[in-house]
């Protein structure tokens, strides 16, 4: 158990409990929802670097279904699709140059590769049939929405002078 | 009660009860400005580019599975269609189509109504007639009834 372990640990907690919190909110569309643990990630990603940040996510993925009592169930594969894509996709927005892209540019880009794995997932086994696309603009819009909010929010936690315990 | 609570989580609180400081927009860095301004008409161009398939733009009349006729959505009309035990009658008008009247015993192709979407399709299958709504995204794009 080392240092770095523990800090994984404690972001990772952080993410679930925010997982779990956002699991009460009720949505008006299955699959729509803040994404408020993403926030935890766009931090760590930010501080430690990719490999934190993707352990974060996805131990938030499997600790979080676990609690919530979803774990194997579709509702697993749709999150875990979206966290490896988000996640993906974060490593290369890595390579945008600091200056001019900040938390929110990753944390749209993220979002958007959120719902575009879960609905390829949900396409090629839930839903066999290109109707699920019809609900891609709906979860496109609401991936720009509060993928800009998380980052905004990320930014702000990004801004606070760094606190002992997460250095 | 707050130390038992995770770091992250702590701080997010603490930024929510306005510690931050700071106006929002000084967050956004130049290219995060043009980024949310692409994606957000890219969003708004998958609306009509994804929901455009609904729409139906002529009826097809089939009977045994051959094409009678395509009738145009933008003239009210009827078409009579002969069928196996009788006379189908269809009913169009602007944007949607209905079988006004079929021979069928339990007649589940009339009591379906009106059609409005594209590849929506009313079936009269004891006079072997079918009615099928077509859409611009040709025959398989948008909406389908049956498994939608």
């Amino acid at each position: 158990m080392t240092a770095d372990d523990r800090r994984v640990a404690r972001y990772a907690a952080a993410a679930i409990a925010l997982s779990v919190a956002e699991a009460a909110l009720p949505s008006p569309l299955p699959g729509i929802k803040p994404g408020l643990a993403n926030i935890i990630v766009l931090v760590v990603l930010a501080r430690h670097g990719w490999r934190d940040a993707a352990w974060v996510s996805l131990l938030r993925v499997l600790a979080g279904s676990l609690a919530i009592g979803q774990f194997l169930a579709p509702g697993f594969f749709l999150a875990l699709a979206g966290a490896v894509c988000s996640l993906a996709v974060l490593a290369l927005a890595q390579a945008l140059p600091v200056r001019w892209f900040g938390p929110v540019t990753a944390s749209v880009l993220a979002a958007f590769a959120h719902i575009g794995g879960q609905i390829l997932l949900a396409r090629a086994w839930l839903v066999p049939h290109d109707g699920v696309f019809y609900l891609l603009p709906l979860f496109a819009t609401a991936a720009l929405v509060f993928g800009t909010i998380n980052g905004l929010i990320a930014a702000r936690l990004l801004a606070l002078p760094q606190g002992k315990a997460t250095s | 009660m707050s130390d038992s609570l995770p770091d992250g989580l702590r701080e997010l609180l603490r930024t929510a009860a306005g510690a931050g400081g700071g106006p929002w927009h000084r967050l956004l860095r130049p290219g995060d400005g043009l980024l949310l301004l692409v994606s957000a008409a890219l969003v708004a161009v998958s609306y009509p580019l994804l929901w455009r398939g609904g729409v139906a733009d002529r009826a097809i009349v089939k009977r045994d599975g051959q094409l009678v006729t395509e009738l145009a959505l933008n003239v009210p009309r009827r078409f009579e269609v002969e069928g196996a035990i009788g006379t189908t009658v269809i009913e169009v008008q602007p944007g949607r189509a209905r079988v006004l009247s079929d021979p069928g015993p339990r007649q589940y192709c009339v009591q379906q109504g009106w059609l409005t979407r594209a590849n929506a399709v009313a079936i009269c299958a004891p006079n072997h007639v079918t009615l099928q709504l077509g859409g611009r995204g040709g025959a398989n794009a948008g909406y389908d009834s049956i498994n939608y």
